[in-house]
C-alpha cells in the first residue's frame, strides 16, 4: 500500500527537479517549458494524492482542468518560442534579457 | 458754490485719455494728430485747473475732500481714489498743467525730426496725469500711486533714446536710486497705517498727538519716537524724488533724456513732488523737531554743495541740472525751517524760471546744432535774440534779482532759515544758504556769459566728428558721457543739412520753440511780487499747511515781510543776499567775459579742489565702487550659495541624484534572466512558508 507520505514525497521531488531545472538550465528555452510542465504535473500529482487520501474525486476533476489549461499554455508557449527564434536565431536563455534594468 | 467732482475728475483723466490715444494709436493717427490730441487734453486740463483755482480762491468755494471711487476695503482700511483740493493742491495743479502745456507746445519744434514723436507726446501726457493724481490725492495710497507713476514715466523718458548706452545707464540709475527713497517712503506710509488704520490724510493728521506719544524700539535698548521715525522715513522718500544728498546722483544723469523732459520732469514738476509731499504732511512734520532738523541739514547741505558743482560743468544742461539740485536744496531747507509756504512758493517760482531756463537751453542746443558744450558757444546774443532775452530773465529770476520771482521766494527762505530755532543746524544752514546765493549767481552767470557773450568760439570749433581730444579729457570726469557725445556728433554730422561745411552759425529757433519761452518768462518776472502777498503774507495756505508758530516762529517773520512786497524789493539793497548775488555776477563777468584766462589759472592753483568738484565729491565713484560692488557681491553670494547651492544643488538636483542612486541599486535585481526571477520567487516562497510555519507555532 502506497502511503500519502510517499506520494507527497514524490510530488515534492518532482517539484524540486522542475524548479532546479528552471534555474540551473541556462541554455535551452524548450527545457524551460518542459520544466514548467513538470511543475504543473507535480501539483497535479498532489491533487490526485489528496483525492485518494480523502476518498473524493474533486481533486481528480481539478487535474483535468489543469491539464487542459497546461496544454493550451504549452501551445501558446511553443508559438511564442517559434516567433522568438525567428526574431533572434537563438533559443539560448542567457541571450534573452531585454528586461534587464 | 462747491467744486464739481466730475470736473475735478476730468482734470487728470483728459491727459490720460490723450496719452492712451497718442500712445496706442499714434502710428495710425499720425504725428500731427498725436500732438494735437495731447496738447488739447493738457490745454483743457490747464483751463479747468485755472477755473478751479478761480472758484476756490476768488469765489471762496469750500475745500473739496471726498472719495470719488472706492477700490477696496480690507481689514477696515478703505482704499479709495479721492481728491483733496485746497489752495496748496490747486496751486500745484495750475503750475503742473501750465508748465506741461508749454512743454507740449515746445516739443512740436524740439522733437520735429525724431522718429519717436508720438511716443514722446504719449509719455509727457501720461506724466501730466500721474503728477495730477499725486498732487490731488487725499490719501497715502493714491499719493504713492502717483509717486511711482511719475517715477515710471521719468524712467521711460530718461531712456527715451534707448539705443544710447548712456541713456540706459542713466535711467537705470534713476530708477534704482529712487527705489532707495521709495523704500523709506513706503515704510513711512506703513507706519502711519500701523498707528491709524487708515490711509486718509485727515485721519493721519488727527492722530498726530497719539503717534507722537508712541515709541519704536529699532535697535536694542534705544526707543525712537514714532512720529520722528515716520517723518524721517517719509522724508527719505522725498530725498529720492527731490534729489537731496546723498540720493541726488540720478538727477544730473537724467539729462540724457530730451530737453523738454529735463524742463518738465527733472526741473519744474516731478522733482518738486518731494517738497510738495512734505508741505502736504506739514501737520505730521510739525510734531517732530528731530525730523525738521534732519530736513534742514540735508536741504542746506544740498543747496550749497550742489551749487559748487554747477561751476565746473561744461554741458549746458548739466549746469542747469546742478542749479536745480541746489534750488531743491533751498526748498527743502525752507521745509526744515517750518516755512512750508515759503518752500512751496519757491517751488512755484522755480517751476516757471527753471522750466524757462531749460527750454532756453534746449533752444540754444537746437541753434548750436545739438552741441551742448558751453565752451563751444559764445556771442549767441546776436543770433538768438529771443532765447537770449528770455534766458537773461530766467537767470535774473534764479539768482534773486529784486522784484523777480526768485528774489521773493529765495529771500523768504533765507529769512525763514535765519529765524529757525533748531540749534546748531540753523546756524549752519544760515551760512550754507547765504553762501549758496553767491554760488548760484556765479554759476548762472558763468553759463550766461559763456553762452551769450564774449568770443564766438563756435567759429573755432572743429568740425563735428573730429571732436578735439582736449575737450574729451575735460569730460573724462564723467566716463559715461563721452560716448553720448561721440554719438551726438555722429548724429549731427549725418543729419545736419542746413549748416555750412565747417562753421555752424547758430540761428533762432522756430516760433513753437520760442513762444513757450515767452509764456514762461512772464510769470518768471511777475509771479513773485504778485503771489508773495497772499501766499506768505496772507492766508492763502491757511488750512492746507499747518505751522506750530509757538515752537517754530520763523514763518511769522517771513509773513511780516511778505505782506509788503514792494518794500521788500526796495530794501533788498540793504540785505546780504543782494550783495552776495551781485558779487557772484561780477566775478562771473570778470572770469568768463573780461578775462577768460583767469579760471584756468585759478583751477591750476587749487588742483585738489578742482578734482574734487569734477568728480562730484566722488559720490558716483562711491556708489559704483562701494555700494554697487557690495550689493553685486552680496547678490552673487546669494546666487551661488543660496540659489545654485542650496536650491538648485541640494533641493532640486540633490533629490534627483538620491533617487538615481537608489534606482541604480534596485536595478541590479532586474537581471532580465527568467531563471533568476524564478530563483528569487522560490526563495521568497520558501521564506514566506517558513515564516508561516514558525508563526503558526
Amino acid at each position: 500500500m502506497i502511503t500519502l507520505q510517499q506520494m507527497l514525497l514524490l510530488s515534492g521531488l518532482l517539484f524540486a527537479i522542475a524548479v532546479a531545472g528552471i534555474f540551473i538550465n541556462r541554455k535551452n528555452i524548450i527545457l524551460l517549458l518542459m520544466c514548467i510542465e513538470l511543475l504543473l504535473l507535480s501539483a497535479n500529482f498532489n491533487f490526485v494524492a489528496f483525492s485518494r487520501y480523502f476518498g473524493g474525486i474533486d481533486g481528480q476533476v481539478f487535474v483535468f482542468f489543469v491539464l487542459t489549461v497546461a496544454a493550451a499554455e504549452a501551445a501558446i508557449g511553443l508559438a511564442i518560442l517559434v516567433v522568438l527564434f525567428r526574431q533572434r536565431n537563438s533559443i539560448n536563455v542567457a541571450d534573452i534579457s531585454s528586461l534587464k534594468g | 458754490m462747491s467744486l464739481n467732482p466730475s470736473l475735478l475728475l476730468a482734470i487728470p483723466l483728459l491727459p490720460l485719455v490723450a496719452a492712451i490715444i497718442a500712445g496706442l494709436f499714434g502710428r495710425s493717427i499720425g504725428r500731427a494728430a498725436a500732438a494735437g490730441v495731447t496738447i488739447a487734453g493738457v490745454a483743457i486740463s490747464c483751463l479747468l485747473s485755472i477755473l478751479v483755482f478761480k472758484q476756490l480762491i476768488f469765489d471762496h468755494a469750500p475745500v473739496f475732500n471726498e472719495a470719488v471711487y472706492t477700490w477696496l476695503v480690507s481689514d477696515g482700511i478703505r482704499m479709495q481714489i479721492g481728491f483733496l483740493v485746497d489752495p496748496l493742491t490747486v496751486m500745484m495743479m495750475v503750475v503742473v498743467t501750465f508748465v506741461s502745456l508749454c512743454v507740449h507746445v515746445y516739443t512740436i519744434g524740439y522733437m520735429a525730426d525724431d522718429p519717436g514723436y508720438q511716443r514722446f507726446f504719449s509719455y509727457i501726457s501720461l506724466f501730466t496725469f500721474a503728477m495730477l493724481m499725486l498732487v490731488m490725492s487725499n490719501n497715502f495710497l493714491q499719493l504713492f500711486f502717483g509717486w511711482e507713476a511719475v517715477g515710471l514715466v521719468s524712467y521711460l523718458l530718461i531712456g527715451f533714446w534707448y539705443t544710447r548706452p548712456t541713456a540706459i545707464f542713466a535711467n537705470m540709475k534713476a530708477f534704482l536710486v529712487n527705489r532707495v527713497g521709495d523704500f523709506g517712503f513706503l515704510l513711512g506710509i506703513a507706519g502711519v497705517v500701523y498707528f491709524t488704520g487708515s490711509v486718509q490724510y485727515t485721519d493721519a493728521f488727527a492722530a498726530v498727538d497719539r503717534i507722537a506719544a508712541e515709541h519704536f524700539t529699532i535697535f536694542n535698548g534705544h526707543a525712537w519716537n514714532a512720529l520722528t521715525v515716520i517723518c524721517i522715513c517719509l522724508f527719505i522718500g522725498a530725498m529720492g524724488k527731490s534729489a537731496q544728498m546723498p540720493l541726488h546722483v540720478w538727477l544730473p544723469d537724467s539729462m540724457e533724456g530730451p530737453t523738454p523732459i529735463s524742463a518738465l520732469i527733472h526741473a519744474a514738476t516731478m522733482v518738486t513732488a518731494g517738497i510738495f509731499m512734505v508741505a502736504r504732511m506739514s501737520p505730521l512734520f510739525e510734531g517732530s523737531d528731530a525730523a525738521l532738523g534732519f530736513i534742514l541739514f540735508i536741504g542746506a547741505t544740498t543747496a550749497l554743495l550742489m551749487g559748487f558743482l554747477g561751476i565746473v560743468q561744461n554741458d549746458i544742461k548739466r549746469v542747469v541740472a546742478y542749479s536745480t539740485l541746489s534750488q531743491l536744496g533751498y526748498m527743502t531747507a525752507a521745509l526744515g525751517a517750518s516755512a512750508y509756504s515759503a518752500g512751496v512758493f519757491h517751488l512755484m517760482a522755480h517751476a516757471f524760471f527753471k522750466a524757462l531756463l531749460f527750454l532756453a537751453a534746449g533752444s540754444v542746443i537746437i541753434g548750436m546744432h545739438h552741441d551742448q558744450d558751453i565752451r563751444n558757444m559764445g556771442g549767441l546774443r546776436k543770433y538768438m535774440p529771443i532765447t537770449w532775452i528770455t534766458s537773461l530773465i530766467g537767470s535774473l529770476a534764479l539768482i534773486g534779482t529784486p522784484f523777480f520771482a526768485g528774489f521773493y521766494s529765495k529771500d523768504s527762505i533765507i529769512l525763514a532759515v535765519e529765524n529757525s530755532k533748531l540749534g546748531w543746524i540753523s546756524e549752519y544752514a544760515t551760512w550754507a544758504v547765504l553762501l549758496g546765493v553767491f554760488v548760484t549767481a556765479f554759476y548762472s552767470f558763468r553759463m550766461y556769459f559763456l553762452v551769450f557773450h564774449g568770443e564766438e568760439r563756435f567759429r573755432n570749433k572743429p568740425f563735428p566728428g573730429e571732436h578735439d581730444h582736449a575737450s574729451d579729457d575735460a569730460h573724462a570726469h564723467d566716463d559715461h558721457h563721452d560716448e553720448a557725445h561721440a554719438h551726438d556728433d555722429h548724429h549731427v554730422a549725418t543729419k545736419d543739412d542746413h549748416g555750412q561745411a565747417h562753421v555752424h552759425v547758430p540761428h533762432e529757433s522756430p516760433a513753437v520753440v520760442w513762444a513757450p519761452l515767452v509764456a514762461l518768462a512772464i510769470p518768471s518776472v511777475l509771479i513773485g511780487g504778485l503771489a508773495i502777498g497772499p501766499m506768505l503774507g496772507g492766508h492763502f495756505f491757511d488750512g492746507a499747511v499747518l505751522v506750530n508758530l509757538e515752537k517754530h516762529p520763523a514763518m511769522e517773520m517771513v509773513a511780516e515781510h511778505g505782506a509788503h512786497a514792494m518794500e521788500m524789493g526796495l530794501h533788498a539793497v540793504l540785505t546780504p543776499p543782494f550783495w552776495l548775488a551781485l558779487a557772484g555776477v561780477v566775478l562771473a563777468w570778470l572770469f568768463y567775459w573780461k578775462k577768460p584766462m583767469y579760471p584756468g589759472t585759478l583751477a591750476a592753483r587749487v588742483k585738489p579742489l578742482q578734482r574734487l568738484l569734477e568728480n562730484k565729491y566722488y559720490f558716483d565713484w562711491f556708489n559704483e565702487n562701494v555700494i554697487a560692488r557690495l550689493s553685486r557681491g552680496l547678490g552673487a553670494t546669494f546666487w551661488t550659495v543660496g540659489d545654485k547651492g542650496l536650491i538648485d544643488g541640494l533641493a532640486v538636483n540633490g533629490s534627483a541624484l538620491t533617487v538615481g542612486a537608489l534606482a541604480r541599486l534596485v536595478r541590479r535585481v532586474q537581471t532580465g534572466f527568467l531563471y533568476s526571477y524564478a530563483f528569487w520567487m522560490v526563495i521568497g516562497l520558501a521564506l514566506l512558508l517558513g515564516w508561516f510555519l514558525v508563526g503558526a507555532r
